[in-house]
């Protein structure tokens, strides 16, 4: 199927550029609307370009996990066979594509043990039941560790370009938080209040925390304070590390060797979070490299019709008025087929209106990239590739 | 099945499903099916996804609760509300402000798993047993959370036995584990993937949480055509004095080859779901405006009402 009454031929796509100039590539938006579809497709193309690239995914659908060949839980980079993303042979050579999956938890329990002091202190947390559920439970945890694995695969000079997923979270933007937050929890003043007092300022605050915990202990039990306290004491000295290593990750995101690609489907609720996205990127200073509209629905008029969004309104209004007609002299099928029509036409209309807030935040229209809704579930490579092909 | 049938199953009714589904579209109706059966129903927003109340015409959605038709009213409940309202009511007020400040109440919701989930549910039942209205309507978080939300207290009885939390995780176990008091309505689109998560979601659900569900929610299925070869179309278009081009006919060979294909590839999802998942389903039309309002609300809510009475009358 084509998109009809679009003639000119594109402008280059904004992604070929990101991929082609930038290290990291980083997709965010609000669940569902595509995200890791769009990472993986964005991969392939690159690596179809002849760069070294790695995807990092997160939660991937089974069938398209498969397709990555994510089987199991593979926390490193795999290589997949250029076979299945190259077939034809006819990729730039020098190419590679390498998938992983996300595993919050083993990522964050090698990154204790590399700041750990001794191999004790280090397993000494990695036991602690508080740690456990940090590790696994703790909101923005995934986030961080997306990060994390973001910078050590960045440090490695294995890939070219990284095209990174984010977690499907409420608000699109938590895991740029993320790296603070965490940070913020292992340095707090509560921290070093239960660090216990080591100068006789602290005592006084050494005793009010007691009184503190003791109704905290109450209401979630003793052990669960035990827990609490032995994990403070186990992290002892090394929030240092981590903090050294979250800003450096802003550091990375916020420089230029990272671009942003913000993905969209084009439904009134999905582009608000995109544009309180957009806005909060841009307060930072950093610019939206593109703009992925995903699953858009085609415009089926033919390529002489006008398709300015009044024009639009008209149009569909003439087909309403053509299946009443037809309902007034009993044609039930012909007046169903111009009720559809005129809803196709209505549909195009409200996703162009639905997305107008997030194309106007972009510095250019050059940076949207639509997606046509496929005629097919996209779990295996090629469709993967027919995906690329829209956004490169 | 009878409406009041359908709607009297349980006191509270957990709509979860992924997200892009539909979920918050079809907590509305199921609420205004309810209503229109003569209930009094509460919903009860849990993601704070307040835009549910522009589906009534009626300013976002807060943490009191505000009328948003007539037998409905709405509220948001968070994670982080349910949290704090269970310190302050816990002899915690005091401290509370102290316990957000310096972030000490992330290390406590953090060092006891699932504790805000078993806050939230935790009022849901407190909600429950007050008798707030007869029916109240949950619209969980999406995804994978659905799972974790749903068997949080199962979760935590296992690693804790005494304690006031403990004692609030079997409170919501025994609500979530009978029947007569709670159930499940999964939401997914007839698509491959989301059909894959929601029969995933569905046996974990059964299996860890222990709780009853109800039909699922099929959202999004377009209209299924009458064929419309170019003849007939002509031949009706005649009859109605209306003059077509060449160019219409093709405009509306494309629009029907489009739907039908799309509706084709969804009832093969419809059959999939059902043979993977043996409960009942609830089909909802996919509506074409990308922005919902009142009317769709009304529509989908006639199309639930019609779900529900096809559904067989001793569906349990």
């Amino acid at each position: 199927m084509t998109v009809e009454g679009i003639a000119a031929p594109p402008p280059p796509s904004p992604l070929s550029t990101l991929l082609s100039t930038r290290q990291v590539v980083v997709c965010c938006g609000t669940g569902g609307v595509g995200k890791t579809t769009t990472a993986a497709a964005l991969a392939l193309a690159a690596a179809r370009s002849g760069r070294r690239v790695a995807v990092v995914t997160i939660d991937p659908a089974k069938r398209l996990a498969s397709a990555l060949g994510l089987d199991g839980l593979s926390d490193e980079p795999a290589l997949i066979d250029p076979s299945l993303w190259d077939p034809s042979g006819t990729a730039v050579a020098g190419g590679s594509l390498a998938a992983l999956m996300l595993d919050t938890k083993s990522t964050f329990d090698k990154l204790v043990i590399a700041h750990a002091a001794t191999p004790d202190q280090g397993e000494r947390i990695l036991a602690n039941r508080l740690y456990r559920n940090i590790s696994t439970v703790l909101s923005g945890t995934q986030e961080y560790m997306a990060m994390e694995k973001l910078h050590q695969l960045h440090a490695d000079d294995a890939f070219d370009v990284l095209v990174v997923d984010t977690p499907p979270s409420r608000h699109a933007l938590d895991f740029l938080d993320a790296p603070n937050r965490l940070v913020r929890l292992f340095d707090n003043r509560l921290f070093r209040l239960m660090m216990g007092p080591t100068r006789l300022s602290m005592r006084a605050a050494g005793a009010a925390l007691g009184a503190f915990m003791k109704i905290v202990a109450k209401v979630v039990g003793t052990a669960v304070v035990d827990d609490v306290m032995a994990f403070f004491r186990a992290f002892d000295g090394m929030e240092e590390g981590f903090r050294t290593r979250s800003l450096e990750v802003l550091r990375l995101l916020e420089s230029d060797q990272t671009g942003f690609v913000l993905v969209t489907s084009p439904r009134p609720d999905a582009v608000e979070e995109a544009c309180f996205f957009a806005d909060r990127l841009r307060s930072t200073g950093i610019e939206i490299g593109a703009l992925v509209v995903n699953r858009v629905h085609p415009l089926l008029l033919g390529a002489a019709a006008s398709t300015g969004r009044d024009d639009l309104a008209t149009i569909a209004a003439t087909w309403r008025e053509r299946a009443e007609a037809l309902d007034l002299v009993d044609q039930p099928g012909p007046a169903d087929a111009c009720t559809l029509v005129a809803s196709l036409v209505e549909l195009v209309r409200a996703e162009r209106t639905a997305v107008a807030p997030i194309v106007e935040r972009m510095a250019s229209p050059d940076l949207v990239v639509e997606v046509p809704v496929l005629e097919r579930e996209v779990a295996d490579l090629d469709a993967l590739a027919e995906i690329a092909s829209h956004l490169c | 099945m009878k409406l009041e049938q359908f709607c009297s199953a349980s006191r509270v009714v957990i709509v979860a499903g992924k997200g892009g589904v539909g979920k918050t579209t079809v907590t509305a109706a199921l609420a205004q099916t309810a209503a229109r059966a003569g209930m009094s129903v509460l919903i009860v927003e849990v993601e704070g996804k307040s835009w549910l109340a522009t589906l009534f015409d009626r300013p976002a959605l807060g943490y009191e609760e505000t009328l948003l038709a007539p037998g409905i009213r709405g509220r948001t409940l968070s994670p982080d509300q349910a949290l704090v309202e269970y310190l302050d009511d816990h002899g915690m007020k005091p401290i509370s402000k102290r316990l957000r400040s310096t972030g000490a109440l992330e290390v406590v919701a953090a060092s006891v798993p699932g504790m805000k989930d078993i806050l939230v549910l935790g009022k849901v039942k407190q909600l429950e047993q007050a008798g707030t209205a007869d029916l109240i309507v949950v619209d969980a978080p999406a995804a994978g959370h659905a799972i974790t939300f749903l068997t949080s207290a199962v979760g935590l009885l296992d690693a804790m036995a005494t304690g006031p939390i403990a004692k609030q995780a079997a409170d919501v176990a025994a609500l979530l584990a009978d029947p007569t008091r709670c159930r499940v309505s999964l939401v997914t689109l007839p698509e491959e993937t989301p059909v894959a998560e929601v029969v995933e979601t569905a046996f974990a659900l059964e299996d860890r949480a222990g709780v009853a569900l109800g039909p699922v929610v099929v959202n999004g299925l377009w209209p299924a055509l009458v064929p419309c070869p170019p003849r007939s179309f002509r031949a009706g278009a005649r009859a109605a004095g209306l003059a077509v081009t060449a160019a219409d006919l093709a405009v509306v060979e494309r629009s029907v080859g489009f739907a039908t294909a799309r509706r084709q590839r969804q009832d093969v999802q419809v059959e999939r779901l059902s043979q993977l998942l043996p409960l009942a389903q609830i089909p909802l039309p996919y509506r074409f405006g990308a922005t919902l309002g009142p009317a769709d609300l009304e529509a989908l809510t006639d199309a639930f009402v019609e779900g529900v009475a096809a559904l067989p009358a001793d569906l349990t």
